[in-house]
């Protein structure tokens, strides 16, 4: 039988990868609930925001949690771009063209990583990346608990942006019927590529939280991905609210699965989630009613 | 070709510096003939690496020991018993799987090799191998480990490093001897393994064989790759407290989890990995040189006895590469390969299988001696002991160039 302690730092752990977890959902079910489309695009996107990180660690010698506010808007910027200037145009309207130009993306984004950093595993080494805080025997990692609570504060933010602003309410407004915004003078086009752009400006910031703590290698983004789309399914297509649910259970789950069943089968526990709400509530936790 | 050939004279839009250029080139050529004639054929050599997918890095560390072998013979003359021919890499992306590595042996064979080096992971090789084997051509595996490789009569495979039976019975009997050298100190051990053919097999072993040799196994932790996190392995290996862990995962599973343990402060008597990713991987060191001090290692290395060696090794950090076993392995097998063309006189296939089959080539920098194949595996291959030792990787064992005593049990 396994000691409480242990059981109890499992769990710990579980929550806090599943913020991070949470983190990279959100821009994923961002972009389902306003697109309608999943972009393929969204681990290699990651795993191009932790090359980022590493870069600027490297060459600009920047703190990950400095270069937060560099590349945020950096990414914003490019998932904005992309959206406009290459997605849009290329899919003619047609929403499985959409499909089909981000696996493109996904494809060319990752190679051009390869080409360009090899495929060499890399990590970066920062004072604080070996820091614990000891909490009654269990030593939790900081670097963790900040990406803990910065995933909180992120999924704050993007709720009080999408509730109190203009553009907020514009993305809401092309979400639930985008004719019907077209009509009242919203430029869809232009709330497609935001929305896009918060998608990789959350994936710019999961990046920084994650690098103190892990590795970047030209694949590394797509390890999260399946967990993502899982989460997403799990919390309801395009919620908020149902990414930071689904993140911290799916996170919570994979981590006390693989403590009692072994690591090997730990992910039995995630698919069979995804399988129970597709039947069960193919809603989703927070989903609406379709 | 003729010398008059090469002038641009006969392009409409040359320069009048370029067709002086060109004049005097043609007439340098003309004064030493001797020169065209010396040029003889270049011979191909298939090299097949995974460069892309999950390998990739291993297969770019093989790549540059390819490159930097030829480059030096090339450099040095080429094949001197075929008048100076110059070795032509003929490179194939065997993309991480089986049938990336076949697809690249047919065109390598429609490309007309002389020979293929490479291969990297079991599957890969043993795929591989057997395509060439269709069309004759000699196959030199460089790592490749599974024991299937050369057993399965082929005639065209030969394998210069050891084979998995070798590496793993010299791991189980060098650990016997450090720990019996430390005064016995390790007697529970915790295995950590990938669960893929390599991770489970050599798992499954060390569960037969440690206990003969008077180790306890608490417990056989499986994990996948790639996995995001390990802390649950870490946790599980802090609850059994064993005196020894070996871990046998791919690259960044095994850093994964030695930054993990070093947050959690678990620290085992010793680290035994056994032809593990990281351990042996001077990224790992350079980056984290805590998490990995006094990490011992049963792996590949090249011999620092011998004078090529240092050379090869600051050739391949050149640009901020890393000196992994890959690089001189395929370096030597590359070598293994120019020797036997070099004594058979011809790139004709069977010769060089031939020449391959009685190569007693001593001139590589693995720590083998003169190589002898018996059904195509090389029997003086054998593993090397390292640890991680103040930021380097020292050789421990054998003794006879052991370079540092093994630091056990670690403080």
């Amino acid at each position: 039988m396994l000691k409480t302690d242990i059981i109890l730092a499992a769990l710990a752990n579980g929550l806090m990868s599943g913020a991070v977890y949470a983190l990279i959902a959100l821009g994923l079910t961002l972009v389902y609930g306003v697109l309608h489309i999943i972009n393929f695009a969204h681990g290699a996107t990651l795993t191009a925001a932790m090359f980022a990180v590493f870069v600027c660690h490297q060459v600009l010698k920047l703190d990950p949690y400095l270069a937060v506010f560099v590349l945020t808007p950096l990414f914003f910027g490019l998932g904005y771009a992309v959206q406009r200037y290459v997605i849009n145009p290329a899919s003619h309207g047609d929403d499985s063209n959409i499909l089909l130009v981000t696996l493109g993306l996904s494809i060319i984004i990752e190679n051009a990583l390869l080409a360009g950093f090899r495929s060499d595993t890399r990590s970066i080494d920062v004072p604080y990346g070996f820091s614990v805080v000891e909490i009654g025997g269990l030593f939790l990692s900081t670097p963790k608990l900040i990406a803990f609570a910065a995933s909180f504060a992120v999924a704050g933010l993007l709720g009080l942006i999408l509730l109190r602003t203009d553009t907020g309410k514009a993305i809401r407004a092309v979400a639930k019927e985008k004719t019907g915004a077209a009509l009242v003078g919203i430029d869809v086009n232009h709330v497609y590529a935001v929305t896009f752009g918060l998608g990789a400006a959350c994936l710019a910031i999961a990046a920084c939280l994650l690098m103190p703590t892990y590795l970047v290698n030209p694949r590394s983004g797509n390890a999260f991905v399946l967990v993502a789309f899982t989460i997403v399914v799990l919390g309801g297509m395009g919620s908020i609210a149902g990414a930071l649910a689904g993140g911290l259970i799916i996170g919570v789950v994979e981590s006390l699965s693989g403590l009692f069943l072994g690591e090997s089968l730990g992910q039995i526990g995630i698919f069979l989630i995804f399988i129970l709400v597709l039947l069960l509530r193919p809603t989703g936790l927070f989903g609406a009613r379709a | 070709m003729t010398p008059t050939s090469r002038t641009p004279t006969s392009t409409t839009a040359s320069s009048r510096r370029q067709v002086l250029a060109g004049a005097a080139a043609s007439a340098g050529l003309i004064a030493m003939p001797g020169l065209l004639r010396a040029q003889a054929p270049s011979i191909k050599l298939g090299i097949l690496q995974p460069v892309t997918g999950a390998l990739a890095q291993d297969g770019e560390y093989g790549r540059l020991g390819a490159e930097i072998a030829i480059n030096e013979i090339n450099a040095a003359g080429g094949v001197k018993s075929m008048g100076g021919a110059k070795i032509q890499m003929v490179f194939g992306d065997a993309r991480s799987n089986p049938e990336g590595g076949v697809s690249e042996v047919e065109r390598m064979q429609a490309e007309g090799v002389a020979a293929i080096v490479g291969g990297f992971a079991s599957p890969i090789c043993l795929a591989a191998s057997q395509a060439a084997s269709r069309y004759d051509i000699p196959y030199v595996v460089d790592v490749g480990v599974s024991d299937q490789i050369v057993n399965r009569g082929l005639k065209n495979t030969f394998r210069l490093g050891p084979g998995f039976g070798t590496v793993t019975a010299a791991a189980l009997d060098n650990l016997a001897k450090i720990n019996e050298a430390a005064g016995r100190p390790a007697k529970t051990v915790v295995i950590v393994h990938e669960d893929g053919l390599f991770g489970s097999g050599l798992a499954k072993l060390m569960q037969t064989e440690l206990p003969k040799r008077g180790f306890e196994i608490l417990e056989t932790i499986a994990h996948p790759t790639p996995s995001r996190d390990m802390s649950n392995v870490a946790l599980r290996i802090r609850s059994l407290n064993p005196d020894l862990l070996i871990p046998s995962s791919y690259y960044a599973e095994f850093v994964l989890l030695a930054r993990t343990m070093q947050q959690q402060r678990i620290r085992p008597k010793g680290v035994y990995a056994v032809l593990n990713g990281a351990a042996s991987n001077f990224r790992f060191v350079k980056e984290f040189p805590d998490a990995a001090n006094l990490v011992m290692d049963c792996n590949h290395w090249a011999d620092p006895r011998k004078a090529r060696t240092a050379a090869v090794k600051a050739e391949a950090e050149k640009g901020g590469r890393f000196w992994l076993y890959n690089t001189p392995l395929n370096y030597s097998c590359v070598r293994l390969v120019a020797d036997a063309i070099e004594r058979a006189g011809s790139a004709d296939r069977a010769k060089v299988t031939e020449a391959l089959t009685n190569s007693t080539f001593a001139d590589h920098i693995m720590p083998y001696g003169p190589t002898k194949f018996v059904n195509g595996q090389n029997t003086g291959a054998g593993p090397v002991n390292t640890q991680v030792q103040n930021g380097d990787i020292k050789v421990i064992f054998p003794t006879e160039f052991a370079d540092a005593k093994a630091v056990f049990p670690a403080a």
